[in-house]
């Protein structure tokens, strides 16, 4: 039956997203590796998984088009397959963010190691826990999950901020650490953008659930 | 130009059967909306309640009130050939007079009533063609060519001139474009787009990509009942109802 194989479509899309999440937490999670050792083969596997996240990009991008043109599907599953896309392109971003971190981190290690206030694995740790459990509340449509990762935003807004006003402290209190302050400083912004993904995800998990939009503070249902 | 079409608490039978329960919807006028639901569901003999057609079946009987502009459809003393001259209908087949020239066709439901003036019935029926958006393609065969010489999506469209020319106010389309190619069936929906400026469209379809097209409100109906009737972007991306949502992403039963 025709609705049989949309199924099979749908769960695969979503097998294939999930992979796709696997992939982009791996990265974040090699990528604080790599700052919390010094140790640059950490790097290079996020400069390689980053070819992999790009190639399960375009697999997700194609397989959810050829599910609208060809099942011309409505409601929820309209709203999945729309989520599905956007929170492809939020992952893709997360691998891009991985790797901005990576080069951060090269940069870093070229140089002898500065002490710095600031506890980074802490924050990506922060970032991860997000971008995992928005990840969950896709896989079982959990909209009360999404919302909780809502809430970690602010957190890890504020851990950004805190960052920022000790590395320019200490910049100015120590020129000769800018280097690698301005480096830690565009990481803490870098996990911050993925924190910024992850709501994001869990944003498209709540519409695909509810049919609502939640997007920019609000509940907005369709009238 | 269309009026708006009020029912309240109409109940249809077949004999005993309750076909339609209860049924509470308002139609705006100059608007297009559309009645889904799988077979059986009550959505044909909904729409065949608003013009008294449904009752030209043996033992088929409405209840209910159902207000179109300012007639009492079911009212004492309603005349329904009256109530079918301001409703008009079109059925999923087209059915042409397949041996009358297609103006006679046309001019069929205006001589019916009585209609004589030759100058003013010329004009009635190229209006009709135009607004069917028919007129360009016979305009030259008037006389010389039958009903049943056009071709499917034609005649479909030579059945809504004539439904047009005795200048309705609701025209009630049910599966329209069901028999016709995807072009036949693109074409009656422009047209039923264009017809909504001069008339109020209902629109019945199994088709719900062309309910999503066509129609600014889409009522669900199962087993006999309103379930749902919303602005048709709402129903098609959030539905409110379990049951519709069910429907209308083919996880029914």
């Amino acid at each position: 039956m025709t609705r049989s194989r949309f199924q099979n479509g749908l769960d695969e899309l979503k097998e294939k997203l999930l992979r796709m999440g696997g992939l982009a937490e791996q990265a974040i999670d090699q990528a604080i590796e790599a700052y919390r050792t010094r140790d640059a083969k950490y790097c290079q596997k996020v400069l390689i998984n980053e070819n992999d996240i790009n190639q399960a990009e375009r697999e997700i991008d194609e397989l959810a088009l050829d599910l609208l043109a060809m099942q011309q599907p409505m409601a929820i599953d309209l709203r999945f397959i729309m989520a599905v896309v956007k929170i492809n392109a939020d992952l893709e971003r997360v691998g891009d963010q991985a790797v901005n971190i990576a080069q951060r981190v090269l940069d870093l290690i070229s140089e002898p190691e500065v002490q710095l206030p600031v506890d980074i694995p802490r924050m990506g740790a922060s970032v991860t826990a997000m971008v995992q459990r928005s990840l969950e509340s896709f896989l079982d449509g959990k909209a009360e999950v999404a919302e909780a990762v809502l809430q970690m935003d602010n957190v890890v807004d504020r851990m950004k901020d805190e960052a920022f006003v000790v590395l320019v402290q200490k910049m100015i209190a120590e020129p000769q650490t800018t280097r690698a302050a301005l480096n830690v400083l565009l990481i803490a912004r870098n996990l911050e953008r993925i924190a910024d993904h992850a709501t994001n995800i869990a944003e498209d998990v709540i519409f695909w659930v509810r049919g609502a939009d939640v997007r920019h503070g609000g509940a907005h249902f369709r009238a | 130009m269309g009026v708006g079409i009020e029912v309240r608490g109409l109940n249809a039978y077949y004999g005993k059967h309750l076909a339609l329960k209860s049924i509470d919807m308002t139609v705006p006028a100059n608007h297009v909306t559309a009645v889904i639901g799988p077979s059986g569901c009550g959505k044909s003999t909904f729409v065949r309640c608003l013009n008294r057609m449904h009752e030209t079946i043996p033992e088929a009987s409405a209840e209910g009130d159902v207000k179109v502009g300012d007639i009492s459809v079911y009212g004492e003393g309603t005349d329904p050939v009256e109530v079918r001259r301001r409703i008009g209908m079109v059925f999923q087949k087209p059915n042409p007079f397949p041996t009358m020239s297609i103006y006679d066709n046309v001019a069929a439901g205006l001589r019916l009533n009585g209609f004589r003036n030759r100058k003013q019935m010329d004009e009635l029926v190229e209006r009709s063609l135009k607004l069917s958006a028919l007129w360009d393609e016979v305009k030259d065969t008037l006389h010389k060519k039958s009903g049943a010489s056009l071709s499917g999506g034609q005649q479909q469209r030579l059945c809504i001139a004539r439904s047009l020319a005795v200048e309705p106010e609701v025209l009630l389309m049910d599966e329209p474009a069901s028999a016709l190619d995807p072009i036949s069936t693109s074409k009656i929906e422009e047209l039923i787009f264009q017809l909504k400026q001069h008339y109020t469209v209902v629109i019945v379809t199994h088709n719900m990509q062309q309910a999503a097209r066509v129609a600014e409100l889409t009522g669900f109906f199962l087993m006999g009942s309103l379930i749902e009737y919303d602005k048709t972007e709402k129903i098609f991306t959030a539905p409110a109802d379990k049951r519709t949502e069910d429907y209308i992403t083919g996880r029914f039963g």
